[in-house]
């Protein structure tokens, strides 16, 4: 079996893998970081959101062997274990961004990756347009609108993690 | 997914070596079709040659009247390139309009093409501007590149490495996008050049891609949405599905262009 390296969280990982192992089953199965979920499997919904070298990408479309020698940054990542939320983990939690939850961390790196590429200010229609790719099934989408436009202002001066 | 062997060549050269040695590898770049279909076990390649690390694959640059743009460009690199969004803004718009961000991170203009999904933007672009297709081997005129749903005129062991988009005075796209999905349940794609004024299709026709030569021929008195008022396009050899019918693809047909000449 092929070996696969990245760095996952700012920690470096090894592992062999089988050349079908996604990159979502090797966060979840092989590292244990199941923050990072599976909804539909077919890259339509972004529960399985991560950022890969800087970038939002779908982990369920992305084999972990094209994420070789990679930076992959995490749900679990965003913020230390033992510490304060990251801002936009915040602004979910204050604005009541969520339900069941199920979606949320795939919201929250898409919310993140969103802010890196276009600002703090982000309007309501820019926010619903780049969450094109994050579906919900509880929220209705407007508290998870409210939170990233909040989020995205409480961010300003935290730099790029990972 | 089925098992399959995964290679990583440095180069084009490695890469093309690798295909002709086994007629059943497929090539991956950005990923976004094809491992959806191996996860459905629609596709059983026994081997994915990834050219995600050969470099030189992602350049944009403008080239005389043409803008030339790498196989392995993303979506995103296509919608956020300056040159691409002065020389050809219509260009930036469609690499924009696909999927989602997330989508858009990894998906390239190269694996769109070789794919060839009936319902896909790209491929109006690339008829609908003209385009050539520059491979390991040759160029392919865009007219004689599109063979059908998810048929093209590569050859098994042939690579696309860049593609050719001639500017255009006018162009503009208009997609009837599937609200799911995201893709093209009908796009219509105008362009005039000079002389060469085209209307192509995605997302109706049963074969893939399409030009409409009676559009384009009353197009040639003037580039403008009179000059199709009440034209229509038969339904004949249009795409029937639960999305919709040949005859409402048809009418979108004649709607759609009817708003990029508007728009153009």
């Amino acid at each position: 079996m092929p070996a696969v390296s990245m760095t996952v969280n700012g920690k470096a990982v090894t592992a062999d893998v089988d050349p079908r192992t996604l990159l979502v089953q090797f966060l979840r199965e092989h590292l244990r970081l199941t923050g990072t979920h599976v909804g539909c499997d077919t890259s339509q919904c972004g529960a399985c959101v991560v950022h890969l070298n800087g970038i939002a990408v779908k982990s369920c479309t992305t084999l972990a062997l094209q994420a070789d020698g990679g930076s992959v940054l995490t749900s679990e990542g965003l913020a230390a274990p033992d510490g304060p939320l990251h801002p936009m983990q915040e602004a979910f939690r204050e604005n009541h961004g969520l339900q069941c939850g199920f979606c949320t961390p795939g919201m929250v790196m898409t919310a993140v990756d969103m802010v890196y590429r276009l600002g703090n200010d982000l309007d309501e229609h820019t926010i619903r347009q780049e969450l094109d790719g994050n579906l919900c099934r509880c929220t209705g989408y407007h508290n998870i609108v409210k939170a990233i436009a909040a989020g995205a202002k409480t961010m300003k001066g935290t730099s790029k993690a990972a | 997914m089925y098992e399959f062997k995964y290679q990583r060549p440095t180069s084009v050269r490695q890469a093309v070596n690798m295909l002709a040695k086994d007629p059943e590898a497929k090539l991956l770049a950005g990923g976004h079709s094809l491992l959806p279909v191996m996860k459905l076990r629609l596709a059983k390649p026994s081997a994915l040659v990834d050219i995600g690390r050969v470099e030189g694959l992602n350049t944009i640059e403008l080239k005389g009247r043409s803008i030339v743009i790498g196989a392995m460009a993303r979506h995103v690199e296509v919608a956020n390139s300056p040159v691409v969004k002065e020389a050809l803004p219509v260009l930036a718009e469609v690499a924009g309009m696909i999927g989602d961000p997330a989508v858009r991170h990894r998906g390239t203009l190269g694996g769109s093409l070789a794919n060839n999904d009936p319902n896909a933007d790209y491929p109006a672009v690339v008829l609908g501007l003209g385009a050539t297709i520059i491979t390991s081997k040759r160029r392919i005129a865009a007219d004689d590149y599109f063979k059908g749903m998810f048929e093209t005129a590569l050859e098994p062991d042939e690579i696309i490495t860049k593609v050719s988009f001639p500017l255009a005075k006018k162009a503009a796209y208009q997609k009837f996008k599937h609200p799911a999905s995201g893709f093209a349940l009908v796009g219509v794609f105008v362009s005039k050049r000079s002389s060469d004024i085209r209307v192509a299709v995605t997302g109706a026709g049963a074969s893939g891609v399409f030009r409409v030569k009676s559009f384009e021929e009353a197009l040639k008195k003037r580039f403008s949405a009179k000059s199709i008022e009440g034209m229509t396009v038969p339904a004949d050899g249009m795409n029937t599905d639960i999305h919709g019918s040949a005859e409402y693809r048809a009418h979108l047909i004649a709607v759609l262009a009817r708003r990029a000449l508007a728009a153009a």
